[in-house]
């Protein structure tokens, strides 16, 4: 029997879903949908009668309070509950794909006593009378995504919802033999390889060797463990490149810029090395305390995002806590932070390329997947950003980061021969098959259709009990390795881990969600929620008990043998067969052609009309606080569990008046005064202009972000993200080269190690406009910088909140007239003038200058200058305070070059609005303010401006900008000031 | 004389149990986190015990509703067991889905032939919200809240809304006093209800006054760095954050 309970609100007030439906459904069909209800449904298979249904619909499925229900056989007519709706949309998960509520259901039915055999949620929205065609493509719109979702208008009628095929073993040979680039390219595409006609070369002549042909398992197998996205082989490739400091060549482009870099500055500290294991694991790992190492990772998943934003965002956020979980003898996530790159949230509809999500529906679900994941996982998502830019419509970045915490000495493991391998958590299934090789090409407007497969949705429960699973096991010491089950799957996961020692695997043994997938389906399925774990048959016992303990599938598949073959298995019978060596270093090396020229910079033209008045600078700021880049993200920031551990200190809203925080510390240890302090800096705005200075000005900035809230410059860690458009092209690579050059420089010269980091090459979206013309859009060259510090006690941290009126606001740095890429530059207020250039020298002096007024307790409150420059810096500072100031535009430090002639009304803007890296605006009290000049004495600096009380011409706190000229340019109402800054929509 | 022993219930989803233990812990009790399994195997387990705590998380998932299958399992397997145990002088307390399960059993707000008297629905604002509030205590006989007056939390929640079966159900809970924990006033003067409760309830006890359920997350709130307003000033150094208080006035009450 199969049967449907539907539940639903008595009251309509607390119909939330109708009220979101009925606004999101006017936005777009001129009916009036403002009557549709929403009811949540359940589709329940098996050997019940109408009676148990209802013991399970009032046991489980409903709060009597607040709901009720009505239960229907797929005999019975689909009445509407509601009097005048007669429409019946209903949304379904599609066959297979993951739906935690009926997993919770059915497990819960089971408290009662009965077990369906299958059990499916859905929602329906009842709409009044409307035609059919016209409801569903509103469903689509509003309700539905098609890589998950089955949309049913009218009476839902269904034979069976339960899945399942038998597939029995059969082995499918690919021959390569006789195909030509032209047809190993297209027999790649066919299969969605993405190996090139070069290294299928290589894979024929391996197999020519053996003698036979490849098996698609093989093939598969190659496939993913080739990846862009396992083993960065741009990255990795050989360049001959040719850039504004002359041509250079790299072996191993990775290998010798940024992994350089940190070989560099371990080399410098010597025995004071506190690089623990760095780009070898899933995370970068750093000494913490006495007892305690800590490993940061920080993952795109951009792709699913574009086409199925929740489910995207979600298990991006799963696989980089599973990369922490799966990091040395597994490591207790403790933080997240999430980073969007989005279009522009106005972008008119017409605007959008075909097939894209619009920027604000795409930012909404993408934001909900890090919630619903996150929170429920129960680790604090306590930093992040979100960037807006055109370039980002069709590519939006979603970058999903975790910071974890280990017992000191169990970062080195290794599996070791005769260890069982064990795959724990989640069931396999045919979801997210071909993601690793998915990531690797190009969107297109047909991507949501082709791609579907490659789409997951994300089952945080399952994660948070394999992480106590993990966690338990890892305390008792009952494994010898772990690693998580990411994008390639178990062929990656047990791949990596045997690389040296070779493994067999009983494929048939792999847990699976439903019968019929085959072979080469449970080896590369991406399915979520997955670790693989090396256990010394002696723990085994223990093992399995900790995991009946917690709930958790704990299965061993095989065993690490030792003999450097990889075997996999089906019932006894060879499913296929790799020689580990020729899998990991068989793929062919190829060299790269890169090209760099700097572009010609325009003089700087000022656009601010003076309209004679004491105010002409109250309209910039506030225009700024407004803009989106700038303005408060408050309504994301409150979606998310910033608390949950007990350990946060320094929240991402801080002060009285919820400003922005720099950087934000957690505890490591509960009870403990060691902090964790985490920033992120992002200059993509440079990265079509000059990526050398887009990357390196993100780095000082997430570095000064991080040191800016306390954290001691001398032991930062970073991270890096590359996401590059098309680096095939010369151009593009060498714009890509440039950057590895400044994470280069930059981090040897701040004595801060890259730890580790990811890439995501290939973001163009590829449409046909209405006149058949190919067209493309490509992200700005993006480097996302993540620097994770330390702070020796969390009670000294530092906020941007202004604590009192009658201190002294002092800046360091020196401002330039470099407003390219500034916010200033997108509201059309400059236009040219120099890219903002990194100084380290000058930085690295004024970082541990602003650490050591930190660490004499010389400092009130700090703030880096960012976004909007000085004057958004200064508003920043009085909001979180709820503190006014004023600040002496004439006594900024600057040297404005050949924009040194400009006076006036032109001269304060540059001075209030440019991005010059690495300044800080510190509130000082008068009583110490001699001490910190003897501090910062060498460095770029002044006293320009104080804290106050109220403005007295105006009667309130203000934030107030005197000009060069001596005369007031500004005194914008504190109040004014945060409604502009929390004027954005977004969340 | 001997530390009073706090239990602290895990399920699959549970996510503020250790700092929860924390919390007790630096309240003088001697915490141990246990797994609703082996509860459920042995309910005799709460015989060692005088604090009895649901911690905060999404018990399995609350993807049908907060708190339902935990309380599902509380009602099948250990009613008798918890029942017994608040009538021989233990404390029951539930934080944020703690709450939302404790009004799901008969041990809060419930009436044997109706059934639940309130239930904790979507927050207004149908999202999950993270944000500190001014909360005020009412004169009650709740041996949690002894002595709070007024005091700053943050909440963390989705479905916090307070909703009773009817408007008589709500006065006859006023006329109890077991409305004791409310959203207060914003410094500025407005609505500081965060959820859109009836009554601006943000916790209430039972009849007994040792049975508090309550959505604010005092276990975060020890020290007072943890203030958004005090972290990053040097107020803060040293200084207790007020949610202990709770903790130590139940392990007074208990000792």
């Amino acid at each position: 029997m199969l049967w449907e309970v539907d539940v639903w609100q008595k009251d309509r007030g607390d119909d939330h879903a109708s009220r979101s439906f009925a606004a999101a459904a006017a936005a777009i069909d001129p009916a009036d949908w403002s009557a549709a209800r929403t009811a949540r449904g359940w589709l329940i298979e098996g050997e019940l009668s109408r009676d148990d249904i209802v013991r399970l619909a009032e046991g489980v499925l409903i709060d009597p309070v607040s709901q009720t229900y009505a239960i229907r056989s797929m005999d019975d007519p689909q009445e509407s509950p509601f009097p005048g709706l007669t429409t019946a949309v209903h949304v379904l998960p599609r066959p297979g794909v993951t739906d935690p509520a009926a997993e919770t259901a059915r497990q819960a039915f089971t408290l009662l006593g009965l077990t369906p055999q299958a059990v499916r949620s859905l929602s329906t929205v009842w709409a009044p009378a409307v035609d059919a065609t016209r409801a569903e493509q509103l469903a689509w719109r509003v309700l539905a995504s098609d890589a998950i979702h089955e949309v049913v208008v009218g009476r839902l009628q269904l034979d069976s919802i339960a899945g399942g095929r038998n597939w029995s073993f059969s082995q499918e040979s690919i021959s390569l033999e006789g195909l030509d680039d032209a047809g190993l390219a297209q027999l790649s595409r066919d299969r969605c390889l993405a190996l090139t006609p070069a290294e299928l070369v290589a894979v024929r002549n391996h197999f020519r060797s053996l003698g036979r042909d490849p098996w698609e398992i093989e093939l598969e197998t190659i496939a993913q463990t080739w990846s862009e996205h396992c083993c960065h082989k741009t990255l990795t490739s050989g360049v001959d490149h040719t850039g504004p400091h002359g041509p250079v060549h790299y072996d191993n482009l990775l290998k010798e810029t940024v992994f350089a870099a940190t070989q560099t500055i371990r080399g410098h500290l010597g025995a004071a090395d506190w690089c623990v294991s760095v780009f070898r694991d899933n995370s970068g790992v750093v000494r913490f305390d006495g007892d305690h190492d800590i490993c940061v990772k920080v993952e795109t998943h951009n792709h699913p995002s574009a086409i199925e934003p929740y489910g995207g965002a979600a298990t991006g956020l799963g696989g980089v806590i599973r990369d922490v979980l799966g990091t040395g003898r597994a490591a207790k996530p403790i933080a997240n932070l999430d980073v969007f790159c989005v279009g522009p949230p106005d972008t008119p509809a017409a605007e959008l390329p075909p097939g894209v999500i619009e920027p604000k529906r795409l930012l909404s679900g993408v934001v909900a997947g890090v919630r619903d994941y996150g929170n429920r996982m129960g680790i604090p998502t306590i930093a992040g950003a979100v960037a807006f830019e055109p370039g980002y419509l069709g590519n939006p970045l979603v970058f999903c980061g975790t910071v974890g915490i280990m017992p000191r000495h169990s970062a080195e493991t290794e599996p070791q021969p005769g260890d069982l391998v064990v795959v724990a958590g989640g069931r396999t299934g045919r979801d997210g098959i071909h993601g690793a090789t998915f990531s690797s090409i190009e969107l297109s407007s047909d991507s949501e259709t082709e791609s579907g497969g490659s789409v997951q949705i994300g089952h945080a429960i399952n994660e948070k009990t394999l992480t106590d699973f993990v966690l338990e096991a890892a305390k008792q010491r009952l494994f010898s390795a772990i690693t998580d089950c990411g994008a390639g799957g178990l062929s990656s996961a047990v791949g990596e881990m045997g690389a040296k020692l070779g493994a067999e695997v009983d494929l048939d043994q792999v847990p699976l969600k439903y019968d019929g997938l085959s072979a080469t389906e449970v080896w590369i399925s991406e399915a979520q929620e997955r670790m693989v774990l090396a256990v010394p048959p002696a723990c085994w016992e223990k093992l399995a008990a900790i995991a009946a303990e917690e709930q958790v599938e704990a299965i061993a598949i095989g065993r690490f043998t030792g003999n450097g073959s990889l075997v996999l298995k089906w019932e006894g019978k060879t499913a296929g067969e790799l020689d580990c060596r020729f899998l990991h270093d068989g793929r062919p090396e190829n060299t790269l052609i890169g090209r760099w020229e700097t572009p010609a910079t325009a003089p700087l033209v000022v656009h601010c009309p003076d309209d004679g008045s004491d105010n002409a600078l109250a309209k910039p700021m506030v225009d700024l606080l407004a803009l989106p880049d700038v303005a408060s993200k408050e309504g994301i920031i409150r979606q998310y569990d910033h608390e949950v551990q007990g350990c946060s200190v320094l929240k991402p809203l801080t002060g009285r008046g919820d400003g922005p925080a720099d950087g934000t510390v957690v505890r490591g240890v509960l009870g403990r005064d060691r902090g964790v302090v985490l920033g992120v800096g992002l200059r993509h705005r440079l990265g079509r202009v000059a990526p050398y200075q887009m990357a390196a000005g993100g780095i000082v900035e997430a570095v000064a972000n991080v040191v800016a809230t306390g954290a001691d410059p001398s032991r930062i860690a970073l991270l890096d993200n590359f996401c590059w458009g098309d680096t095939r092209s010369e151009e593009g690579l060498g714009s890509l080269v440039e950057a590895c050059r400044a994470c280069q420089d930059v981090a040897i010269a701040l004595s801060a190690p890259f730890v580790s980091g990811k890439d995501s090459l290939n973001n163009v979206f590829a449409w046909k406009n209405e006149a058949g013309e190919p067209q493309e859009l490509s992200i700005p060259p993006t480097l996302l910088a993540t620097a994770l510090g330390q702070v020796e006690n969390v009670n000294n941290v530092l906020s941007p909140a202004i604590r009192g009126a009658g201190s002294r606001l002092y800046l360091l740095g020196l401002t330039r007239a470099d407003l390219v890429g500034s916010q200033a530059e997108l509201l059309g207020l400059t236009e040219g003038g120099e890219v903002p250039q990194v100084d380290t020298d000058v930085i690295r002096q004024t970082f541990a200058a602003i650490h050591a007024a930190a660490k004499a307790g010389l400092l009130r409150a700090c703030h880096d200058l960012s976004d909007g420059g000085l004057i958004t810096a200064a508003a920043e500072m009085a909001i979180a305070g709820g503190v006014g100031c004023r600040i002496r535009l004439a006594d900024v430090p600057c040297d404005l070059g050949s924009a040194a002639g400009l006076t006036g009304l032109s001269r304060d803007v540059v001075l209030a609005t440019a991005e010059s890296p690495a300044r800080f605006l510190c509130e000082v009290s008068e009583e110490h303010a001699v001490a910190f000049e003897s501090v910062v004495a060498g460095i770029p600096h002044a006293c320009c401006g104080e804290t106050c009380e109220l403005d007295p011409r105006v009667g309130k706190p203000t934030v107030t900008m005197m000009g060069v000229d001596g005369g007031q340019r500004a005194a914008v109402p504190l109040a004014a000031a945060a409604a502009a800054w929390r004027s954005l929509d977004c969340g | 004389m001997l530390s009073p022993r706090a239990l602290i219930l895990r399920a699959p989803g549970t996510n503020c149990d250790h700092e929860t233990a924390f919390a007790f812990e630096r309240a003088g009790a001697i915490s141990r986190r246990v797994h609703i399994q082996a509860l459920a195997e042995r309910p005799a387990l709460l015989d060692e015990y005088q604090i009895f705590c649901i911690p905060g998380g999404f018990s399995y998932g609350d993807d049908i509703a907060s708190g339902r299958i935990l309380a599902l399992q509380l009602r099948t397997f250990l009613s008798d067991a918890l029942e017994r145990f608040r009538d021989r002088g233990g404390l029951i307390l539930g934080i944020c889905n703690g709450f939302q399960v404790l009004l799901q059993t008969s041990l809060l707000l419930h009436e044997p032939t109706i059934g639940p008297q309130a239930t904790l629905a979507a927050n207004t604002s149908g999202r999950f919200i993270d944000r500190w509030v001014h909360l005020e205590t009412r004169p009650s006989r709740c041996v949690f809240l002894d002595g709070l007056g007024k005091l700053e939390l943050p909440v963390a929640h989705a479905e916090g809304r307070f909703r009773s079966r009817s408007p008589e159900t709500l006065t006859a809970l006023e006329a109890s006093g077991q409305l004791v924990l409310r959203y207060g006033l914003n410094p500025d003067g407005s609505s500081g209800n965060p959820n859109g409760s009836e009554a601006d309830v943000a916790g209430v006890c039972d009849e007994t006054g040792r049975v508090l359920g309550l959505m604010p997350h005092p276990e975060r709130f020890l020290d007072a760095l943890q203030h958004p307003a005090l972290a990053g000033s040097t107020e803060a150094r040293g200084r207790n954050g007020v949610g202990l208080a709770l903790f130590t006035n139940a392990v007074r009450a208990v000792s």
